[in-house]
């Protein structure tokens, strides 16, 4: 049986997006000189970041807020912080 | 003296958050109750069922008020080779009798109808407001600031989960290390309440609880849940995050294969996905856990890594409960005596310790470690595979005893003996 893509898992979610504010900012200075393994490749559930000319990108609309990615990118490579009050992910059923 | 001070913020609308706030306005303590989603349980999401019997002492039948799923009557732990499944299947009438053992709950209903009766109790529910910073008084916590905003309190209790913003300003936790925590992955898939229950043998609102090890997590750390829901099943995955770092494997596809399982497929079949989340899992209880309190703050729930997983069971929102009530009579004993102090907040570790708690927190705090053989992934799984199968397989030859068949599904699977006793010896004491 064919799963869904996380794309199409993440369209079923509800977003409060918060257009223009950006929860998470790479600092990929640290990621090139501190990273090799660039976890947040394949640990974060919504794939939110992908490499991209040799940078790593955020797309952090769909973030589940988890927070697994800050604990398994070096210190100071993410600025993370939870969306603004009332933004980001709305779970209907949890 | 400032005036609009308040005696209590709680930070964090979740399960132990409601709690303490519904706990401390009962008792006429002017109480905040800060969350930073639009509504308590739009940011939370369990891995778990609700061990309802702590809460029933505080609001007494909450069941019958509160949006509860099913009650669970039907505990299954499930061993997943790549191909086959070996489960040990346990159903008993008396879980579904009151007061229950314990129920499925979708958080982020259930969290808004306990923000509710805090909200009832007195307490002030003020949604939509993200906590950025911690107000100082020298050492002392005194208060929390949102952008401009700033509100004071003689106590702030934080309740604001695994990745504990609160807990880590005030310097009771250091960075969370990856080999203390897991990644949970999770959908919500909807069927027909009939299917439900024709497909999981349910009688009216019974319910079923499954624990997976083994494939599911290819071998990674870790392990599935599946539980049946009113018109929905929850399943997912907790992966411990240091193998799945050192694996390098993608958490997306690990899931997706766990979803393809036969075995697994056959019991999501037809259903509608409707929702997929993800939340951090601390995991090493007693290991992780912070400093619980200091000058003007408490920490509690999944902020304080209350969470016991042992294979059979996973629990978070019980402990949360207990540490939440364990907070609130230490705040009012504190508010007595107006001493907010370290001192006098160490109440609160002394009666988490003499509570369930602490108790079981220490009777596993092994099961962290035994969980992360590697053995309880790959080859045991396997081994038992074999051995149901020889057990079942009947061909043209003459059949092996039993005590044979298990000696060579052993050796077949080049288990040590001394392996196996250890873990057996281990299994039975860390379980």
């Amino acid at each position: 049986m064919n799963r869904l893509s996380v794309n199409e898992r993440l369209a079923l979610n509800k977003y409060e997006l918060d257009d223009g504010h950006p929860h998470i900012v790479v600092n990929n200075e640290v990621c090139e000189a501190e990273c090799k393994i660039r976890a947040c490749l394949f640990v974060c559930p919504a794939d939110v970041y992908s490499e991209q000319n040799g940078k790593i990108v955020a797309d952090w609309a769909g973030c589940l807020e988890c927070g697994t990615c800050t604990v398994a990118c070096p210190p100071q490579a993410l600025h993370w912080e939870f969306p603004r009050g009332g933004f980001g992910i709305l779970y209907r059923y949890g | 003296m400032n005036a609009d001070k308040l005696d209590v913020i709680v930070v964090g609308a979740g399960v132990a958050g409601c709690t303490a706030a519904l706990l401390l306005a009962k008792q006429g303590l002017e109480v905040a109750l800060i969350e930073r989603g639009p509504y308590p349980g739009s940011k939370n999401l369990s891995g778990g069922v609700l061990y309802g019997q702590v809460l029933h002492q505080i609001i007494p039948s909450f069941w019958e008020d509160a949006p509860v799923e099913r009650f669970i009557t039907h505990n299954v732990v499930t061993f997943l080779t790549e191909t086959d499944s070996v489960s040990l299947d346990y159903k008993t009438r008396s879980f579904s009798q009151t007061p229950y053992n314990a129920m499925s709950v979708l958080r982020s209903k259930f969290d808004r109808w306990l923000g509710d009766q805090a909200e009832a109790a007195g307490a002030i529910l003020i949604p939509g407001i993200k906590v950025e910073r911690v107000l100082r008084e020298g050492n002392r916590i005194i208060g929390i600031a949102a952008g401009q905003e700033e509100m004071v309190a003689d106590v702030i209790i934080a309740a604001d989960g695994a990745n504990s913003f609160l807990a880590q300003e005030a310097g009771l936790q250091q960075k969370i290390a990856e080999a203390h925590v897991a990644v949970g992955i999770k959908e919500v898939i909807a069927l027909p309440q009939e299917v439900v229950e024709n497909r999981f043998r349910l009688e009216g609102n019974e319910g079923s609880a499954y624990t997976i090890v083994g494939s599911a997590t290819q071998g990674i750390a870790g392990g599935g849940f599946l539980y049946t829901n009113r018109e929905s099943l929850s399943i997912g995955l907790v992966i411990q995050l240091a193998d799945l770092v050192q694996r390098q494997k993608k958490v997306g596809e690990i899931f997706d294969q766990f979803l393809n399982h036969p075995w697994v497929a056959s019991l999501i079949k037809g259903g509608k996905v409707v929702e997929y989340g993800a939340h951090l899992v601390p995991e090493a209880g007693l290991e992780m856990m912070p400093r619980l309190f200091t000058d003007g703050m408490v920490v509690i729930g999944d902020a304080a890594g209350l969470t016991i997983n042992n294979g059979f069971w996973v629990r978070g929102m019980d402990l949360a409960i207990g540490s939440a009530i364990a907070a609130a009579e230490t705040v009012v004993k504190a508010h007595q005596n107006k001493d907010f102090s370290a001192d006098s907040l160490a109440l609160y570790h002394q009666k988490l310790e003499e509570s369930f708690v602490m108790a079981d927190l220490k009777t596993f705090f092994r099961a962290p470690h035994f969980m992360q053989n590697d053995r309880l992934y790959t080859v045991y799984p396997q081994v038992m595979s074999d051995l149901f199968r020889q057990i079942y397989q009947q061909d043209a030859r003459p059949h092996q005893p039993l005590s044979r068949i298990a000696r060579e599904a052993v050796r077949r699977n080049k288990v040590r003996l001394l392996d196996l006793f250890k873990d057996l010896w281990d299994g039975g004491r860390s379980l």
